[in-house]
């Protein structure tokens, strides 16, 4: 299964929780994350399943004017 | 010396700073943490962006802002659409654990201006889901009047656009929004490039500005973070103390009554 996080192509050998890729990722805390440009709060981070083709976005508090 | 009880608000916090001061594009973290300080801000703002891994996820900049101990204002910089800008703002409020939101929606590339149809739209949208919505704004006054309507209580429209430092290009503009709704408190939101420009504003009525290049970008970032809280409180007392009349005729002011060799030659 193909999906991407922060813009990086990645395959899955099986479907797999939000939770479980982002840590494979090597997130560091504080991050929020959204998939396909929609939020996905942290009470969902472990329950969500992620599908072929979805985008995963991890963000975390930079410098802002 | 500033007046204690002369305090502003956002939707019910009492500030006595009347400036919120950016985090970006300074020489160097440290540079950023005193320049802050000196600025007396009690509103930093800050984004959230792509976590980097190689910059261990920005942690370092999240607790260099956290030991500030300052109320932190997450902004939408960067979207163009509504629901980048809805997305954006619900994560900030998961990580910042804040209901603030500095609503930004580029409408044009060329001078970032913000998109005044979509921002409204984006603006009811935050306030139905329970944020409390400072929008980035022109200094259209129907525009204004549209999102005092839907209930906001702080606008913040530009003095010019981002980054210009080219001051207030439309103080009549600005004023008109402060006469129509004198109780809503008003930010001056980019385009502020010298202290001057922040003195005018709150002559003009402002309870704020909101700056980060004017400061960052000096050659001495800490002295002009001075320089502003300076002239951001002889702003305020400037206006607090009330204008003399403008007029368009010259007016002498020493007596002209017992001038000696009054028109002999």
């Amino acid at each position: 299964m193909k999906i991407t996080v922060n813009g990086q192509a990645i395959e899955l050998t099986q479907a797999q929780p939000l939770l479980k890729v982002v840590e494979d990722f090597g997130a560091l805390a504080p991050f929020a994350l959204a998939v396909n440009g929609q939020f996905v709060p942290k009470s969902q981070h472990q329950a969500f399943v992620l599908n072929e083709g979805d985008m995963i976005d991890i963000l975390s508090p930079v410098q802002g004017g | 010396m500033q007046n204690q009880a002369d305090k502003w608000n956002v939707y019910g916090t009492e500030l006595s700073s009347r400036l919120l001061i950016g985090s970006a594009l300074y020489p160097s973290p440290a540079i950023m943490q005193e320049s802050i300080r000196q600025s007396d801000a009690e509103i930093v703002t800050v984004s959230l962006r792509r976590q980097s891994p190689e910059q261990a996820g920005g942690q370092a900049f999240w607790q260099q802002i956290q030991s500030l101990g300052k109320k932190i204002l997450p902004n939408t910089a960067g979207c163009h659409s509504i629901s980048e800008a809805v997305t954006l703002a619900q994560m900030s409020r998961e990580i910042f654990e804040t209901d603030w939101i500095k609503l930004e929606l580029v409408g044009d590339e060329y001078n970032l201006q913000p998109d005044p149809i979509d921002l409204v739209k984006a603006t009811e949208i935050l306030l139905n889901d329970g944020f409390k919505v400072l929008p980035y704004c022109t200094d259209d006054l129907v525009i204004c009047r549209h999102l005092v309507e839907l209930g906001c209580e702080v606008l913040m429209p530009w003095g010019s656009p981002i980054g210009t430092g080219k001051g207030l290009l439309n103080p009549y503009a600005l004023s008109a929004i402060r006469h129509r709704f004198p109780n809503i408190s008003l930010v001056v939101d980019a385009g502020i490039g010298l202290p001057s420009h922040a003195t005018q504003a709150l002559e003009l009525g402002y309870d704020a500005v909101l700056l980060n290049s004017a400061i960052a970008q000096a050659q001495d970032p800490v002295l002009m973070a001075r320089a502003f809280k300076a002239a951001i409180e002889a702003g305020r007392q400037g206006y607090l103390a009330g204008r003399m009349p403008e007029k368009d005729t010259a007016n002498p002011s020493t007596p002209t009554l017992g001038m000696p060799f009054w028109h002999q030659l």
